[in-house]
Order: structure tokens, then sequence, then C-alpha cells
């Protein structure tokens, strides 16, 4: 058995697998639900009920989705790169961080001048945490996956110590969280009384803005040329080690941005929770995108959907909410294995 | 007891075998995975799926060797599955794995509030007891720090001498070694490399599930969510640490075991001053600093993350 | 002793449009050399993997020793007595020689593996052919002629009655390729029946006895070696005449290189070479001599650790990669797919790699698209590479295509000086003329070229001036005319280099 390059996919086979994909991810996920009894048809009405059934529900699906398309852009940059940022959580975290530090009420200023800051400073604490292990594997050679997966506990741990310490909030009744951002740093909500927020569109300009660099500047080409062949890229005269601290610059900073969407735009503060796994599900987003900064606002409405999807059902029908977690992480096997068939034919001798 | 004095008690050793023991396990499985060419990511998920599915199978009135088995199992099922993905299919080594690790924590979770969707202690289960050796565990000081162990914690040192023998001793180890390091060479000799390859991608996953069995079945009773927490990754560091080799695989889990259990007792004596965080940081930040300092000196298996097709050079 | 070991009955594959293999029968006898002769792509290799059981034949059977070979099983033609020997050596660098020689030779499941048994046999073995070896040395640490005997005596440890070997002296020096056509003398002399492959026509010529010639798929022709000529197999091989390339003599010009006493990290050893307008300057040597580090220096991907290097008269010691293009210094690396191309990349994506920092593609950082396609397709037609579009793929094209790229887009800066690596490896002959003509057009318009190449042939056929390069030291050029290719083996063994001494003496 081996497999053969397929020269030209067709169109059919480039749109007819992935599809496959997603619907062997249903039926699994719907041999799942059978488990507990429930009926897959009616629990599967309850998800796609829970997530785009009212207009409630999709505005909800729609902020859920916002952390994810930010850390969804950071790891397709950074895998269209070969950067294998694994530690989007960290860098989310740090971005959180910066904003609940600036934006608690140390800089009194009008929300024009602060939320600027405010997105630069948590892009900057963002881009810093991928620094150092992009800066290890460049300057040592250690691999960045293990790097970035390890810091995304010390990070959670040092966030556990700043909630415990200088950032409690004095009166947050002894819980592990800071203080509420001022009012001028709060993100503006898009529609009175929902909870869709700025953030969103500001999600948006940033994939349009991935977009742009993927596609047209000579940063984009670099990391592209990088990605696939560093060797080659750099007996042409680009700069490797400076592309993969770019990438990681750029990577980091956009998941540093959820951070900030997340304190500034829905949740007010910083706690342990503020993010249910955006990082590792936006590996996900981003695979189920082909890395396409575009693709990514897609991938993550959809699996933002599945989750508000999910968790609604479960409080219907008696199935575990980790139904979702379960498709996300199937959907993940299942569309590189069905992008790979696009690529490749198998051959039996 | 002060910092220095607790170097040389007893019960700080016994300790850091226990504490070494599941990392030996996962180790040795990553590395075996490794030298035969392939990254294994799923390891943090695989170790969570053995920690559940021992402890069920011994929560649904199974033996514990039962457990431990159905642990390696279980942990072989999710193996083969990032074998076939990565080996005959080619696929990213890195995503699969990080995709195994999801969906093999996820569907634990999930089949986990399946059974037992309202309670919240988590039921316990009677686990492996420390069984002393006879005479050796009588030598004063060495006897308490390892011979009076869970027999899980002997299989594992066990199992590192096996996994040496195996890997330097016998034909299937050289046929693994040598994937890892120019596939090319085992298929001239008319040995399906897509074959060893996912071998011992299988069997190293069965010996990290056994390391996630041993959180269950040993160290602790019961099962808790998030509860590998990091175990996996500090493994794969390890094995970095260790060059690739069984022996000074093991010597790198005992020491950081050594250092974890240190800070743990140190943390009771500096709790005070020091914030419980940045004790618990030290393994992860520890693992770093191990990476860093074996970087240079580390030779990867030359085929490691290289898909091989065959046919192809 | 003229019994048939093996018989090759109308073998066909096809990969895609692709006849790989049209209908081919041949067949061995006991204790002869057959030379299976033919250019890159004609089918050789892909033949010799069906016979291997790398690959399934779509038709066609092979029998060895009177029995049918199962297909597609390489276990099967090991056993059946079938040893190969392949181009790329099949060893494990971090293993030892032991270790390489013994996988696959014991059932898998053994508890224990008998090492000093295997020890004792390969000793012998390495005594009864003359194949010196030292059992627990790591391969890494081994000359390329060394592993070339562990990959034979891995084959004889096997039993093998039949030996094929695919072009086993692309790596050796003359010398080296006498020694080992020695052993082949005594391996046919004890029974042993090979097969020869190589595109080398003296090669074939000297050790062969009957000559079987492929092209485009299908075997053209059968020759006893004592009726045949180099240009006839020549011919046959290509399908129609061959000119020699021609070259005029013309005056040197300036000093364009000059490296003087260079040592680098990764392998010059007090290096010395001045090349100048005008003139190709071959370097020859043995693979792994330093030829690698010399380009590396020369791209700006390595610098002097001492010595110095100066081009067009400035001091390039710490000249970049990007630095060096700018230069209009045109390199054409060894390795078209590690090094020269980004495979996965279009081919407009891949012409700008060098220059897409200038500001006719580049405003701002933003990159003109259009620019770059249109330079695309003046490379696609000025070089004439066949491709669908600039958008294709580079993955997609065949060798010779890729390397007319690679010459396109370097050699359309019009470069004053050419670093050229081997730069007609691996293709066609077809291919081969036209890159040749191409670097004598640039010299005549007054470049310098360095030609490194493995090829004495080519080297000599091109080359005004020849030096060798041996341990990462290099010889005083001399003029092509007057070196014979047995001086340039011997000087390629390390003759006339003195310790300590940077030049032959």
């Amino acid at each position: 058995m081996r497999l053969e390059p397929r020269e030209k996919p067709s169109l059919l086979i480039t749109f007819a697998y992935p599809a496959l994909a997603i619907l062997a991810v249903f039926v699994f996920a719907g041999f799942l639900v059978s488990l507990s009894g429930a009926n897959p048809f009616s629990v599967f009405g309850l998800v796609l009920k829970g997530a785009a059934g009212s207009q409630f529900a999709l505005f909800e699906t729609l902020t859920r989705a916002t952390p994810l398309i930010f850390t969804g852009l950071a790891a397709a940059v950074a895998f269209r790169a070969k950067l294998w940022n694994i530690g989007a959580e960290a860098q989310l975290y740090m971005g959180a961080v910066a904003t609940v530090v600036f934006g608690t009420g140390m800089l009194p200023l009008p929300s024009p001048v602060l939320i600027p800051i405010l997105l630069i400073v948590a892009t900057l604490a963002g881009a810093l945490t991928l620094l150092g292990p992009a800066f290890l594997k460049v300057r040592f050679g250690v691999d960045e996956v293990v790097t970035t997966l390890l810091l995304n506990f010390i990070v959670i741990l040092f966030v556990s110590l700043l909630l415990e310490g200088p950032l409690k909030d004095p009166m947050g009744m002894g819980w592990p969280q800071t203080k509420k951002v001022i009012a001028e740093a709060q993100l503006p909500k898009l529609i009175q009384g929902k909870r869709l927020h700025f953030g969103f569109i500001l999600a948006l300009i940033a994939a349009v803005a991935v977009w742009i660099i993927n596609t047209r500047t000579a940063l984009g080409y670099e990391m592209k040329a990088v990605g696939f062949n560093p060797r080659a890229s750099r007996f042409a005269g680009m700069k490797v080690d400076r592309v993969m601290l770019k990438t990681a610059l750029l990577s980091g900073g956009l998941a540093g941005l959820a951070g900030l969407s997340e304190v500034s735009g829905l949740k007010g503060n910083l706690t342990l929770d503020l993010s249910p796994g955006f990082g590792y599900a936006g590996i996900v987003v981003a695979m189920l995108a082909l890395l396409h900064p575009l693709g990514v606002v897609a991938a993550a409405i959809f699996v933002a959907g599945i989750f508000v999807g999910a968790d609604a059902m479960s409080r219907a029908a008696q199935v575990p909410s980790y139904i979702a977690q379960v498709m996300v992480a199937s959907a993940l096997l299942a569309m590189v294995t069905a992008v790979m068939f696009t690529r490749y034919r198998l051959r039996w001798k | 007891m002060g910092a220095l004095e607790l170097l040389f008690s007893a019960s700080l050793w016994a300790a850091a075998i226990r504490i070494a023991s599941p990392l030996i396990f996962a180790t040795l499985g990553e590395l075996i995975s490794e030298r035969a060419g392939v990254l294994n990511l799923g390891i943090e998920g695989i170790m969570t799926v053995g920690a559940f599915a021992g402890w069920f199978t011994v929560y649904q009135g199974g033996d514990l060797w039962l457990g431990v088995l159905v642990a390696a199992l279980a942990g072989s099922a999710f193996g083969l599955l990032h074998a076939i993905l990565v080996v005959p299919l080619g696929l990213s080594q890195h995503v699969t794995g990080i995709g195994i690790t999801l969906f093999a924590a996820s569907l634990t979770y999930y089949t986990y509030r399946l059974a037992f969707p309202e309670v919240t202690s988590p039921p316990k289960i009677e686990p492996f007891q420390p069984w002393a050796v006879p005479i050796l565990s009588d030598i004063p000081f060495f006897g308490e720090a390892l011979f009076r162990q869970t027999p899980l914690t002997y299989l594992a040192f066990i199992a590192a001498g096996l996994v040496g023998w195996f890997l330097y001793r016998t034909p299937a180890g050289l046929a693994v070694r040598t994937a890892g390091e120019n596939p090319a060479a085992v298929e001239a000799q008319g040995i399906d490399v897509t074959k060893v390859r996912i071998l011992a991608v299988v069997a190293g996953s069965a010996l990290m599930g056994i390391g996630g069995a041993f959180l269950t079945l040993s160290a602790f009773n019961s099962f808790y969510f998030e509860m590998v927490n990091g175990r996996g990754w500090i493994a794969i560091a390890l094995v970095v640490f260790g060059s690739w080799r069984p022996g000074k695989a093991l010597l790198g889990a005992l020491l950081f075991a050594a250092f974890d259990a240190y800070q743990l007792r140190l943390q009771q004596l500096a709790g005070a001053f020091v914030p419980y965080q940045i004790f618990l940081m030290l393994p992860y930040a520890l693992s770093i600093l191990a990476l860093i300092i074996m970087s240079r000196r580390a030779s990867y298996p030359r085929a490691l993350m290289i898909p091989y097709r065959k046919g192809e050079r | 002793m003229t019994d048939t070991v093996l018989s090759l009955d109308r073998i066909s594959k096809r990969f895609g449009a692709l006849l790989a293999n049209d209908a081919i029968s041949f067949d061995l006898k006991q204790g002869e050399i057959v030379a299976l002769l033919g250019e890159n792509g004609a089918g050789k290799t892909t033949l010799m993997n069906i016979l291997f059981g790398h690959y399934v034949a779509d038709d066609g059977s092979i029998s060895v020793f009177g029995e049918s070979l199962p297909p597609g099983q390489p276990r099967a033609a090991i056993q059946a007595g079938i040893g190969m020997v392949h181009q790329h050596f099949t060893l494990a660098d971090n293993l030892t020689v032991l270790d390489n020689i013994m996988l696959g030779t014991e059932k898998p499941w053994r508890l224990s593996s008998r090492k000093s048994e295997a020890r004792q046999r390969l000793t012998k073995l390495a005594q009864d052919f003359g194949l010196a070896i030292e059992p627990d040395k790591t391969v890494a640490d081994l000359s390329v002629g060394e592993r070339q005997r562990v990959e034979i005596l891995k084959v004889l440890y096997r039993e093998a009655r039949i030996l094929i070997l695919d072009e086993p002296t692309a790596v050796l020096t003359p010398q080296e390729s006498q020694s080992l056509f020695a052993t082949l003398k005594k391996l046919t002399a004890q029974g042993l029946s090979i097969i020869f492959i190589s595109h080398k026509l003296n090669e074939v010529l000297n050790v062969s006895e009957r000559i079987f010639v492929l092209r485009a798929g299908k075997l053209v022709a059968e020759r006893p070696t004592k009726g045949t000529t180099r240009k006839e197999l020549a011919e046959l091989m290509v399908g129609r005449p061959i000119a020699e390339p021609k070259i005029e003599p013309q005056p040197k010009g300036d000093v364009h290189v000059a490296i003087r006493a260079v040592t680098t990290a990764d392998g010059l050893d007090h290096a010395d070479l001045v090349l100048h307008g005008g003139e190709i300057l071959g370097l020859a040597g043995v693979s792994g001599n330093g030829q690698t580090a010399l380009a590396n220096l020369l791209s700006g991907l390595s610098h002097p650790k001492s010595g110095s290097l100066h081009i067009f008269g400035e001091d390039a010691a710490r000249w970049t990669p990007d630095l060096v293009t700018r230069k209009r210094i045109a390199r054409i690396p060894e390795d078209r797919h590690a090094e020269g191309l980004v495979a996965d990349m279009s081919v407009t994506e891949n012409v700008i790699a060098e220059i897409y920092r200038e500001p006719r593609f580049n405003k701002r950082g933003f990159l003109d698209w259009r620019a770059a396609e249109g330079f695309a397709e003046e490379i696609i037609k000025g070089f004439d590479v066949k491709c669908p579009s600039p958008a294709t793929r580079v993955r997609l094209l065949s060798g010779g295509n890729m390397q007319k790229l690679i010459l396109g887009r370097t050699l359309s800066l019009a470069p004053h000086f050419i670093l050229a690596c081997q730069p007609a490896r691996g293709l066609d002959i077809g291919a081969v003329s036209y890159v040749h003509e191409r670097l004598i057009q640039a010299r005549k318009s007054g470049a310098s070229v360095l030609l490194i190449s493995d090829d004495l042939d080519e080297i000599l056929a091109l080359a005004d001036r020849v030096a060798v390069i041996y341990r990462g030291r290099i010889s005083e050029p001399l003029p092509s005319q007057q070196v014979t290719i047995q001086e340039l083996g011997l000087m390629m063994a390390g003759h006339g280099f003195s310790e300590g001494d940077a030049h032959a003496a």
C-alpha cells in the first residue's frame, strides 16, 4: 500500500472529502450520544437549536467564536511557518493579564485612547510570551511544541499567583479574581443588551489583516517559504531565524488579543476560568480552516456553535457536554485525514 | 528539619521513586516510539485514558492487575490510531498528536460523565499497597527508600530494563532503532517499515497507558479530571534529556522526581514566604531547562518526524 | 558456467502517464557481469526496484534459478539470493557496522541477538573477499568507500548469488572504482553474477561482459562488450548523435574570486583558490572533501574562521546570501530539492525567492505579484521551462525543468560570477547539454564560473583549468588540456597534498 500524489485534485474531491469528514464526526458523535440512551437525532436537533435556533443563540455563538477566531489565527499564522505554537492558552492569559494591569484604573484615560493602548499591551504580552520559546527554537534548537505546552502550565500558575496576590480584587470576598476593568476600558457591545461585543469586529479585522499579510506582503511570503523549506529559504537569502521570531510575535500577539477581548468585551475581569481551552481549540479551528485566515472565521463559528449548542443540549437532555470537546477533537483528526486524501490517493500495490 | 537534612531522609527518596514511576512508564513509551521515528504527542491524552480505563476496570470489580492490562490495551488502541494516521498516511506528527491528546482526553471525560452523571466526589477504589521486598526492605535507608514501594513501581524499573534489552539486544529492537535512523535501510532488508513503526508506537502507548494507570491504581485511589497534569509533556522532555536512551531516561526521571519531591517538602518549610505556585511551576520550568541544556548535545534519531513513503527517497 | 540464473520476461510498469518500463526482457548467466546502461529516467532504477520487490510490475514475470519470484516482496528476493547495493546507501549512520549488517538477518522475535557469532562470520567474510572493515565502528565515521564496502558485505552476508549495483561509482575516485571492479571480478570468479547499473560509458566498457541499453523505458539494444564502442553506446543511449560542447579559447579577465588560506567550521582547511573572469574553473574531488563547505562559503551561508575571501575586489568574508545575490552572484545549488527550490510553492513564488526584496517586486513590504508573474513568464520563455503556467507548483516539474528554472532565475540577472554545484546531476542528456551551453555562454560574456562536480568527464569537457579538493584543501589549478583522468584520480585520493601544506606540491 502506498500513497500517490494527485496531480490535480478535482473540485469534487476537494469539497466532498472534508464534508465527509464532518459527516463522520457527526456519525461518531451520534453513536456516543446513543450510548447515553438519548436519541442522536433529537440531540443534534437540540445542539443546532442551541447554537443557531434563535437570535439569542446566534449571538451567543458569535460571542463564543470571538476568542476562537483570535486563537485560530494565532495557530494558523504559526503553523503556516511550521512554528508549532501550542501555547495560545498561555498567550491568551498573558494578554488578559496585561489588560487588567492597565485597564483597571492605572491609566484613567478616555476610551478612544485607553482601548488602543490596551490593544497594544495585550498584543505585546502575548507576543513576548511566545518569543521565549521561539528564541529557544532558533537559538538552541529546542522543540517549541514541548516548551509552549509546558509554558501553558507555568502561565496558569503565574496567573493564579497574581490572582491571589498583587492583582487580587480587595472587594472580591476572597475569590481569586481581579478587579473589573474601568468603564473606559470596556469594549462596547455591538447591540444594546446583548453579550456580543466589539471584540468580534476586532477579530474580523484581524482575520482580514492576516489574510493581507499572508498573500500580499514580503513577510507573508517569507513565512510560507520558511514553513515549506527553511533550507531553501536560507539559501535564497531569507533570514530564517528572524522570520521565525516575527511569526512568533504575530502569532503570540493574536492570541494575546483573545485575552483582551474576553476581559474587556465580556467578563470584565480576569479569573482562572477565563479560557475553557480556547488556546487548544484554536488549533482545531486553524486546521479545519486549512490555515486560511478567512476560513478561520468560519471554522471558529462552527466550533463555537458546537460548544454553545452542546451546552444548551446538555441542560435539556442528559448527555454530558463533553460531547462538544469530543466532536471538536475528532473533527481535527477527521479533517487532516480528509485533506490528506484530497492530495494523495491510496494505491494498493 | 532543615532544607539540607531533607535530602538525607529516606522518606524523601521513597517519595521521589513514587513520583518517578508514572514518568518512567511514560518516558519509556515515548522513547520507543521516537526511536522508531515517530513523535507521539498523544501521550498526555493516552495517559488520561490509561488512568481512567485502569481505574474503571477495578471499580467495576476487576482485579488491580486486570486494570493495568486494560489500561495498557486502552493506551495502545489510541496509539494505534495515532500510528495509522502518521505512519502509513504520513500526517503531521505534531498536529495529529495534539489531536489524539484532545480526542483521548475528551472521550475519557465524556465516558466518565456518562458513567457517573451525578457524583460530586469521585468514587474510590482500593489501590495497590506497598509491598516490602523481603530482606532488602530491612536495609537501613535504602530499604525504606527503594524496597517498600507498590508493585507497579517495581514494574516500572523492570520495564526500563526490558526496554533497554529489547532495543539493544534483540533483532526486533535493532529494526526499531534503524527505522528511526534510516527507514530505507529497513526496507532494503525486506522488513516493512510501516509495520515496525506502528508496532513501536502501539507498544509505547501501552506503556503510557500503564503510566496513567499508576496515578489511579497506585498513587491515588480515584480518577480526577486533569489529573495527568502535564506529566506526558514532561516525559517528552525527559526523552530528550535522556538522549533517547532508556538508562539515561530512567535516571532523568528519577532526578526530576527527586527534585519534585524535594520541592514539595521545601514548600512546607518555606511555604509561608514563597507562594506555593512558584513551587508548582518548578517541574515545568525544570523540564524546559533540561531541554535547553541538552539541546546542544541532543542527537535526535535522524528520521524522527520524517514520514517514510515506500520507494521514495 | 553458462546457466541462466535470472531472467526477466516482458516486465512493464506504468506511473500515471509515464511508461517507466515497457516489456523489458533480459537474462543473466552465472559468473557474468552485465551492464544496464541508460540515462537518468530511462527506467533502470524502476526495473531494479521491481526485481527487488519494492515495486510490483504491471505485467511480466521474473524467475531466479529457475523458480518464479513472487512480486512485491523484498524478503522473497533476498531469500532467492538477490542482493542490491543502492546508489544512496541504505545504512543507518548512528549504528555500528555490525548492527547495520545484522539488521533483518535473524528472526525478529528472538530474545537475544547472536552478536559475537555474527561478528566472527563478518570478519571471515571480509577476509575472504579482501574487504577490510571494523565491525564495531559507527557508520558515520566511515569514508564513502568504506560505506560501500559495508553495503557489499551486507549483501554477501545474506549469501546473495546475484548482486545488483546501482551507480556504484558515483561517489568513488577513479582508483577506488578500479579496486571495486577488482572486487567484482573476484566475486564472479566465485560464481556470483552481477548486474552493474551505470550511465558512465567507460566503466561499463571496462567491467562488463554484456551490455543492455535502456532508453525511455524500452530495452533498445543488447551488445557484447567486446563488439561495441563508446560512440555506439552513447548514441544508443540517447537515441541520436550527440555533439560535444565546443569551447573557444579566450583570454582570462580580472580576478573575480580570491580565496586565501580560508578555514571554515564545516570543512575547509586553509583553502586557496583564484578565479578569473571569462574562465570556467572545474573543481574535482571525492564527495565529502569540502565541496559543500566551499559552496556554502561562496553562497554566504558560512564565513571563514581564518583566511580571507575577496569577491570582485571586495572583502566578502561576512557576506550573507542576501548580499551575495545582490552582488549578482549566481548560485546553482547542489541539491535542487532541498536547497534550490521550495517544491510546494509555485513557479512565480520560486523565481522571486532571491530577489523579492528588490524594489521592482517589493513596494514597502508589499509584493507586486504582477511584476513577479511577468518575471516568471520571461524565464519560462527565455529558458525553455516546460510548465503549464507560472502558478504551477514546482513539485510537478521534471528535474530538468527545475534546473532550468534555477538557471533562469539566476542567470537572467546577468551575473558576473557563477557558482555551479553539480549542475548536471540527475539530468537527462538533453538537459545536461542545455545547462552546459548556458555556462559556456556566460563564460563567453566574461563571467567567471566555478564548476564543482563529481563527474570528471563533465569537468574535463567544460573547464579551462582544473583543481582538486581534498580534505578541505584545494590544489593549484592546472590547465585542463594538460591533465589526465588518472592524474586527477590520484590527486582526488590525496596524492600531492602534504600534511600542513596548503598547496599541492
